[in-house]
C-alpha cells in the first residue's frame, strides 16, 4: 500500500468507528459512578472536598507565604484540575490496550480509537468538573472574601486547555504501547503522578523554589510542560487584569512544541507497533 | 470487479514462543543480557495461497493446531501476517468469538450499541434493528438488566443476534452454529442459511466432516500451517476421512 491510501484508509476508518469513539466515550462517563448514591455529582464533588483537604492541609497547617496568592483555593483548585485531568487520562489511556485485550483480539478496531475515546471521556469530566471553579470564585466574590476580578482576558484560559488535550493525548499514546510489552509501566506511573503531583507548583508557588533557581532540579521543574499550562491557565483565572504580565508568553508556545513533539513520538511509537499488540496483550 | 471475495497470497504467520512472556523491564533486561531473547519460533501458517470466488461457502479443516483459527484471524484483518497478503473485498462478519466486546456492568440494551459500534456499525442502523435483535436473542425484558447477570447462553445469543443483523458479505464462522438450547440452534443455523441462500461468501471452521458436506461447496485442508488439499467440499471430506483414519 503507498503511503497516500494509507493514510487514507486511516482517515475512511476514523470516519466509520466515530460510532465506536461516541459509544467509548459516553460509556466510560456513564459507568465511571454508575451504582453510586450520589451518581454523576461526584464529579463537582470529588475536586471540591480534595481542594478543601489541601486548602487545610497547606493554608492552615504548614502555614505559606501568602504575598503573591490572591486566593488559595482558588489558586489550588486551578493547578489540581489541571493536573488531575492529565494523571487520570493518561492512565486511562495506559491502560486502554491491555484491558480491552479480549476484543483486539477477536475484532479488527483500529487501535488508536481505545486511547483516544480514554483522553476525551477525562476530558469531558474535566470539562464539567471546571464547573466547580466557577462555583467557588462565584461563592469567594459574594462573601467578598479574597474576590476575585474576572476580565476579559479569561479567555486565555482556553488555549493552554485545549493543547493539554493534545499533550495528554501523545504521552497516552506513549504509554499505551509501553504498557503492552512492560506492564511494570502502571507501577512506574503511579509513583510518576505522585512525584509529577508535588514537583508541579500545584500547592506552592514557583517563587518559593527561587533559591534553587540555578539548580538542575529548579530548571527541571520549570521545563515541565504541565508547570506552564497550570501557569497560564491561572493567570487567566485569577490574574486577568495583570495577565500580560504574570505571565510569559513564551512559556506557553515552549509547552506547545513540547506537545508536539510528544505527539509525534507517540502516534509513531503506537502505529510502528500496534501490529505486535496482539501477539504480547 | 473482480470475481473473487477474498485472495490470500504467499501468507505465513510467525509467533514468537518464549517460555513465558517477558512483561517485565527486569525480566527483558535479565534476558537480553543473557542473551535468552531468541524465543523460539513457531510458524503458525506457512505460504499459504488461495482465493475464493463470491458466493462460495468453504470449509476449513484440519486437526487441533494446524492453523486454522490463524487463518481465520488473518482473514478477518485481526492478526497481519508476516509475510504475504490478503485481499478481502465486502463487508466481513468474524463470528470468531461471539461476545467478545460486551461490558458487563452494562445493559443488555447498551451492549448492542456498543458492540454494534465495535463491528463498525452506524447507531442509526443498529436502532432500526433494535427490536428484531431483541426478538432474535429472546432476551425479553431482560434486555435491560446489566450484562453481569446473564448466563452464558443469553450472552451469546444476543452476540449471534447482533452479529447476523447485518447482511455480511463475507462470513466467518468459527464453530459457533451451536449457540443456545436445540432450539435456539435451528434458529441459528436456519439464519445462517437464510443468509447463504442470499449469495453470501462463507469461510466455515469445523471438525465434522458432516456440517462441511451440509454448509460448503468447497474445502481446503490445513497440517501443521501448510494447505496441502484444496476442492469441491465431497472430495476433501474423503481425504479427511481418510486421513483420521491413518492417524
Amino acid at each position: 500500500m503507498s503511503g497516500k491510501t494509507k493514510m487514507k484508509s486511516q482517515f475512511g476508518n476514523f470516519f466509520k468507528y466515530r460510532y465506536l469513539i461516541n459509544e467509548l466515550v459516553s460509556k466510560n462517563i456513564k459507568l465511571q459512578y454508575r451504582n453510586s448514591v450520589l451518581g454523576m455529582f461526584w464529579t463537582f464533588l470529588q475536586p471540591l472536598l480534595t481542594m478543601i483537604v489541601l486548602s487545610v492541609v497547606f493554608n492552615n497547617l504548614f502555614g505559606r507565604d501568602s504575598s503573591k496568592v490572591v486566593n488559595y483555593p482558588v489558586f489550588l483548585l486551578c493547578g489540581r484540575l489541571l493536573h488531575e485531568f492529565f494523571t487520570s487520562s493518561t492512565k486511562r489511556a495506559m491502560k486502554s490496550i491491555r484491558s480491552r485485550a479480549s476484543i483486539i483480539k477477536k475484532v479488527y478496531v483500529p487501535k488508536y480509537i481505545y486511547p483516544l475515546s480514554a483522553v476525551i471521556s477525562k476530558f469531558i469530566t474535566f470539562l464539567i468538573s471546571l464547573l466547580v471553579l466557577v462555583f467557588v470564585i462565584l461563592y469567594f466574590n459574594l462573601v467578598n472574601k479574597n474576590p476575585i476580578t474576572l476580565t476579559p482576558n479569561l479567555l486565555w484560559a482556553i488555549p493552554p486547555v485545549i493543547v493539554l488535550f493534545f499533550f495528554s493525548l501523545g504521552v497516552g499514546m506513549i504509554l499505551a504501547t509501553l504498557d503492552v510489552f512492560f506492564k511494570d509501566i502502571e507501577n512506574i506511573y503511579d509513583v510518576f503522578c505522585m512525584l509529577l503531583f508535588y514537583t508541579t507548583p500545584i500547592v506552592y508557588t514557583i517563587d518559593r523554589l527561587d533559591y534553587a533557581k540555578d539548580t538542575l532540579v529548579g530548571l527541571l521543574i520549570r521545563l515541565n510542560p504541565m508547570y506552564g499550562f497550570i501557569e497560564m491557565f491561572r493567570g487567566a483565572v485569577i490574574h486577568g487584569a495583570e495577565f500580560y504580565t504574570y505571565f510569559n508568553m513564551n512559556l506557553f508556545w515552549y509547552c506547545c512544541g513540547v506537545t508536539v513533539f510528544v505527539m509525534v513520538v507517540g502516534f509513531t511509537m503506537f502505529y510502528k507497533n500496534q501490529d505486535k499488540f496482539i501477539l504480547h496483550i | 470487479m473482480s470475481k473473487y471475495a477474498v485472495e490470500v497470497d504467499h501468507v505465513s504467520m510467525l509467533f514468537n514462543m518464549s517460555g513465558e512472556k517477558v512483561d517485565n523491564i527486569k525480566e527483558y533486561f535479565v534476558r537480553l543480557l543473557t542473551r535468552k531473547l531468541n524465543y523460539e519460533e513457531f510458524w503458525a501458517l506457512r505460504d499459504i495461497s488461495f482465493k475464493i470466488e463470491k458466493g462460495d461457502r468453504v470449509g476449513v479443516m484440519g486437526f487441533n493446531g494446524a492453523g486454522k483459527s490463524t487463518l481465520l484471524k488473518v482473514v478477518a484483518g485481526v492478526l497481519k501476517p508476516t509475510m504475504g497478503s490478503v485481499k478481502v473485498r465486502g463487508v466481513v462478519a468474524p463470528m470468531i468469538e461471539l461476545g467478545a466486546g460486551f461490558d458487563m456492568n452494562y445493559t443488555g440494551k447498551e451492549n448492542i450499541f456498543l458492540y454494534g459500534a465495535t463491528m463498525g456499525y452506524p447507531r442509526r442502523f443498529l436502532e432500526e434493528k433494535y427490536d428484531e435483535i431483541v426478538e432474535f436473542s429472546e432476551l425479553g425484558k431482560f434486555i435491560n438488566s446489566p450484562m453481569k447477570n446473564y448466563s452464558s447462553g443469553m450472552k451469546s445469543r444476543l452476540g449471534f443476534a447482533i452479529a447476523t443483523a447485518v447482511k455480511p458479505d463475507i462470513l466467518i464462522l468459527d464453530e459457533v452454529l451451536s449457540v443456545g438450547d436445540a432450539a435456539f440452534k435451528e434458529k441459528s443455523e436456519q439464519r445462517i442459511l437464510d443468509l447463504m441462500d442470499d449469495g453470501v461468501t462463507v469461510l466455515f471452521v469445523s471438525h465434522s466432516t458432516e456440517r462441511v458436506k451440509k454448509i460448503c461447496n468447497k474445502a481446503i485442508i490445513l497440517t501443521k500451517g501448510q494447505l496441502i488439499a484444496s476442492g469441491d467440499a465431497e472430495s476433501m471430506c474423503s481425504i479427511y476421512t481418510e486421513m483420521i483414519n491413518s492417524r
